[in-house]
């Protein structure tokens, strides 16, 4: 396991050796290294194949612009398919795929696409694959899905957590290279509160990849001493692994911090950290990425950025090729030929585009200057390049330069508009930038070390004086200015050769001239027409050859083709980080009910509602069948008593001097006269004249009321209770709280119900019916001093009382009150129950007040007052609302009484046809009544109340489930209300 | 987005609710001549502004309190923040909002 290419001394570890493999071959290499660099230092060039020609393809560049070489890592549940080997930081045990092949990385049967490629240029599975329409889902693209394609996830759930969290920081430096470095320093020494985030694990950026000199040191010691400063600051946060990915409104940003991905294992820990990063300002030195010059055959294997061959050099003690040839349009190119040539890395030759350059060569290397590389050579790795003068090379590496773009991104992601800069032939930060951001060095277009490290300072000083911070001067460190001209050119005319712009959705020159052909005029189409730009990398090396290829093509200059919009996220992020902890049953809070524990114990069956989980029905030993649970304790509740736990009814104190009169412009019906000690039905209705909600309002004194909401409304009804009294009548002294949770309410239904209460209730109170009549409410207390509110209202139509005690005493309130019953055979009954009971009795709910439905149309156009001024009440009277022959809440039970209703069925008038004109209403609620022995529903249908005992269709086309009913009244059961009274 | 409460101090907008434009502190009188066609308005026209506007946010994950929040709805920069019980009550003196 030699590592033919490990060239010179670098930042890896020569000890411990890690061992790695990669398509099951074993590899060695060293902590510090990238898997990308241990592959090269192996000598591995090829690492992949294209995305939709099934090219051979190598590793690209040194970071997280990488197009190529995109890998699956380990295996089974844990799978992680499109992660760059160039940002994959190697461990021991370290396992990695190729992707995108059938059969083996060498031998992939799908190369015959490359074949193909005359008939699979820009926009060919648009043309190709538009009929017949009913072939693309079931044939065409399944097979293109196949053949061109990243890597594959398990299809298993993600075993790995994720978590989330908040920081906050005076200043937030994104990027940790010479001009971040000097900004985090100068913010850090000032004493302000300072974040260092920085993508790599080596904080120091192109410091450790370059060889300058700074103070008389390296470049790379120079960061390290940087480091090791801020590091001992307790005001400094430094964060490695962290890619600030978004920057949002008002200085947020969203940062991905990767916690155990360079770990064998997670160990039970969170992998990855979403921070959302508070910053008063922040300074933007997110560097440069370098890009590439289009010319032919320029994809092969050992083809590569010109400042990612001088990394692997310097940082990682990797040479990239025995004989390295430079390709280059600037000064920078030049750089990567010098260092190579120190660590004695052979060079064979620099290849200039400009015919005239102000820098020299190391010696012994020749120049061609004024010449362009025009095709190579080498079917699964460089083997030759072809110049334009005629020469042809042997190299195995060439190193490739177009010069570098500023990472302007992160000032894009609000209203940034980039501008082009002729001289440094790179478009720069511009229009308006993200509230409180600055941008230094590279970033900003400061391209040399000298620049940097002056813009980082200076700026972070002009931020400091803004927060009014002082700054302590500190002179410069000492650098000497770099060979930095540079030139627009971006594409060798390469004749029937195929010249790359983007390697990653393999896209040609040609792809983009005939997409300008085709009518492509913006950018942003060409982006979508030919995918250039697209996916993991999106577009860093590859978009300014498109963009210039584009403008050569229109006859524009750079500037006016301008550029496709930025957005987030800077490089991936994977939806498990965003998801974090907010996964299958912690998606949402669950709420459970006070009794659950006794629920849960005694054979319940839950059920969701919103957030809470509520007992729908408790199974006796015996039971089989829903129905059978569920029939029993409606029965058993209208025979003698049964329980239900209904805390989760919304509850909303109502306090002050002025809570009758809120009450009674917050309801539609009145409530101003409603006397201490007892209750009232409420309707609310919204503004525009809908009923909102209902419930019931308990006088407990003259200043305060306790209002109960539905269950689902409870945050709505409480919100708009808030505005009402907030927005609408400032002027009341009235105050709201929301006591939902605070007590654990029980309704006490059936014939027995007070005889239960009665073992229970302290004998001090009497709730004998004529001292507690229907209606009536007080606070009281149970069980020898326990503090209690009993409530006299029945949504079953059976004497029903609601008690509530203080939630800590809801569970044991809960087998007290079954104890209590035990002699009357009390039973729990779950929602089910309550169900059918409230629809025999004909008391609407959730299903009836649906957000359509008027009080009128519920029956209850009466109760809304027209002697005063209430929400909803003005609207309410809208002409349509108040139509005559309007919809009524009726009952429904089938002609053949074996049949089963079904709710959403409609209705229309037995000879008509199920037609939409010919709709008549529909069926709201359902249910099987035990105690009538056939289905029974409810309903709204035109003018129903005049209607009853007429026969109309039910029609349910839909489930074939269309039969007649008849309209009977809405309250099946004691239509006169004596029991409730009893 | 950051709001700036005026008691509790700057505050993530996750923490409220949005509902609107601040013209509903404005409720129709219920006993004018023209209630039904004041109050259609009131409910249902709303300038679709790109620039500065007044809106309502309720600080449901905190105090429970709702306010008037002055924002560019093209930058988002937010301009003032008021307690919106503040406003109303200066309309209910007869003040212009």
């Amino acid at each position: 396991m030699k590592q033919e290419f490990r060239i010179a001394e670098s930042k890896v570890e020569k000890e411990p050796i890690l061992h790695f493999s990669f398509n099951g071959k074993t590899y060695a290499g060293h902590k510090g290294d990238t898997l990308a660099s241990a592959l090269l230092a192996n000598g591995v060039k090829m690492v992949g194949r294209s995305f939709k020609y099934h090219r051979p393809r190598g590793i690209f560049s040194c970071g997280s612009e990488e197009p190529n070489a995109l890998v699956t890592l380990k295996t089974g549940q844990d799978v992680e398919p499109n992660t760059r080997a160039t940002v994959i930081e190697l461990y021991d045990g370290l396992e990695a795929h190729s992707q995108n092949h059938m059969g083996s990385l060498k031998y992939d049967l799908l190369a015959f696409n490359d074949i193909l490629s005359p008939f699979l240029s820009a926009g060919f599975y648009y043309k190709t694959f538009m009929w017949p329409a009913a072939f693309w889902e079931k044939l065409y693209e399944p097979i293109i899905r196949r053949a061109a394609g990243l890597g594959a996830l398990s299809g298993k759930e993600d075993p790995e957590t994720y978590d989330k969290g908040f920081l906050h920081c005076d200043l937030l430096v994104i990027g940790s290279g010479s001009s971040g470095l000097m900004s985090a320093l100068t913010a850090g020494r000032a004493g302000a509160s300072v974040i260092l985030a920085d993508e790599d694990f080596l904080l120091g950026g192109r410091l450790h990849m370059e060889q300058m000199e700074i103070d008389g040191s390296s470049s790379s010691a120079w960061a390290d001493k940087a480091i090791a400063e801020l590091s001992s600051m307790p005001n400094v946060r430094i964060m490695p692994r962290t890619t600030i990915y978004g920057s949002y409104d008002h200085g947020i940003f969203g940062a991905l911090e990767r916690k155990t991905d360079h770990l064998k294992s997670s160990d039970g820990k969170p992998r990855q950290v979403l921070w959302r990063v508070y910053s008063k300002r922040s300074v933007l030195a997110a560097g440069a990425t370098e890009r590439s010059i289009a010319f032919g055959n320029n994809d092969r294997p050992g083809i590569m950025m010109a400042g990612a061959v001088r990394a692997y050099a310097n940082r990682f003690g990797v040479g990239t090729g025995k004989d390295i040839a430079v390709f280059t349009n600037n000064d920078d190119g030049w750089h990567t030929a010098r260092d190579l040539a120190a660590k004695g890395v052979n060079v064979k030759a620099i290849i200039d585009s400009r015919s005239h350059v102000n820098i020299t060569a190391p010696e012994g290397v020749q120049t061609h200057l004024g010449t362009n590389v025009i095709n190579t050579k080498g079917r699964h790795a460089l083997s030759s390049i072809t110049l334009s003068n005629g020469e042809t090379l042997d190299v195995d590496c060439l190193a490739v330069s177009g010069g570098w773009s500023s990472n302007v991104h992160l000032t894009c992601h609000q209203r940034g508009k980039p501008q082009w800069n002729e001289q440094i032939a790179s478009f720069v930060p511009g229009g308006e930038l993200p509230v409180g951001m600055s941008v230094a060095g590279a970033a900003n277009g400061s391209m040399t070390l000298a620049s940097a490290l002056q813009t980082g300072r200076d700026t972070t000083i002009e931020v400091l004086k803004d927060l009014g911070i002082k700054a302590i001067k500190k002179a410069l460190p000492k650098v000497e200015d770099e060979a930095s001209e540079t030139s627009v050119f971006f594409h060798v005319e390469s004749g029937k050769n195929r010249a790359w712009i983007d390697l990653q959705n393999d896209v040609t020159a040609k792809d983009v001239k005939q997409s300008h052909l085709e009518g492509y005029r913006s950018v942003e189409h060409l982006k979508r027409y030919t995918t250039l730009g697209m996916a993991t990398d999106q577009g860093k090396t590859s978009n300014m050859l498109g963009l210039a290829v584009m403008a050569d093509a229109s006859g524009k200059t750079i500037p006016q083709t301008g550029t496709t919009m930025f957005r987030p996220p800077y490089t991936p992020v994977p939806i498990g980080a965003l998801a974090g902890r907010s996964r299958g049953k912690e998606f949402r809070p669950t709420r459970k009910t006070p009794s659950h524990k006794w629920a849960k114990a005694n054979g319940a069956e839950f059920v969701e509602a919103g957030n809470w989980l509520r007992a729908q029905w408790y199974t006796k030993p015996g039971e089989s069948h829903w129905r059978e649970s569920t029939d029993r304790e409606a029965l058993a509740t209208r025979k003698s008593v049964g329980i239900c736990d209904v805390t989760t009814l919304g509850k909303i104190d109502v306090q002050g001097k002025d809570a009758a009169e809120f009450l009674n412009k917050v309801y539609a019906n009145a409530f101003g006269k409603l006397g201490v000690g007892k209750v009232r039905y409420g309707l609310m209705l919204r503004e525009d004249g809908i009923v909102m909600d209902d419930g019931t309002a308990a006088r407990m004194s003259d200043t305060h009321f306790v209002v109960t909401t539905t269950t689902a409304n409870a945050v709505n009804v409480y919100r708009h209770m808030e505005f009402c009294r907030q927005c609408l009548w400032p002027q009341m002294d009235v105050s709201l709280i929301s006591t939902t949770e605070q007590w654990a309410q029980f309704a006490v239904a059936g014939p027995n119900a007070r005889k239960l209460l009665q073992k229970i209730v302290d004998k001090e109170h009497d709730i004998s019916n004529d001292a507690f009549p229907f209606m009536a409410c007080g606070e009281i207390s149970v069980c020898g001093g326990t503090p209690a509110r009993l409530f006299r209202i029945s949504f079953s139509g059976e004497l029903a009382y609601e008690i509530a005690v203080p939630t800590r005493y809801g569970n044991s309130m809960m087998s007290i009150l079954i104890k209590a019953g035990e002699k009357f055979d009390a039973v729990p009954y779950g929602t089910e129950a309550l169900g059918v009971m409230r629809i025999e009795k004909g008391h609407a709910a959730g299903n009836e007040l649906c957000g359509t439905t008027t009080a009128q149309d519920l029956g209850l156009g009466r109760m809304v007052s027209k002697k005063k001024d209430s929400i909803g009440n003005t609207l309410s009277e809208r002409e349509y609302l108040t139509r005559k022959d309007g919809l009524n809440l009726v009952g429904f039970k089938p002609v053949d009484e074996s049949k089963s209703l079904q709710a959403g069925a409609h209705f229309i008038t037995k000879e008509s046809e199920p037609t939409m004109a010919n709709d008549e209403g529909w069926m709201t609620s359902v249910c099987y009544s035990p105690n009538l022995g056939y289905s029974i529903g409810l309903g709204f249908i035109n003018n129903g109340s005049n209607r009853i005992g007429e026969t109309v269709t039910a029609a349910d086309p839909l489930r074939g489930n269309t039969l007649d009913v008849e309209i009977v009244s809405a309250h099946f059961i004691d239509p006169e209300g004596e029991r409730l009274r009893a | 987005m950051i709001i700036n409460h005026p008691y509790l101090g700057p505050r993530d907008a996750a923490e409220f609710v949005y509902l609107g434009d601040a013209s509903l502190l404005e409720r129709p009188d219920w006993q004018s001549e023209d209630a039904a066609s004041e109050f259609h308005d009131y409910l249902h026209l709303r300038d679709n502004v790109a620039g500065e506007m007044r809106e309502l946010w309720f600080h449901e994950q905190g105090d429970r309190s709702w306010l008037v929040v002055t924002r560019n709805t093209i930058t988002h920069e937010v301009i003032k923040v008021e307690m919106a019980r503040d406003v109303a009550q200066k309309i209910s003196n007869g003040a212009a909002a």
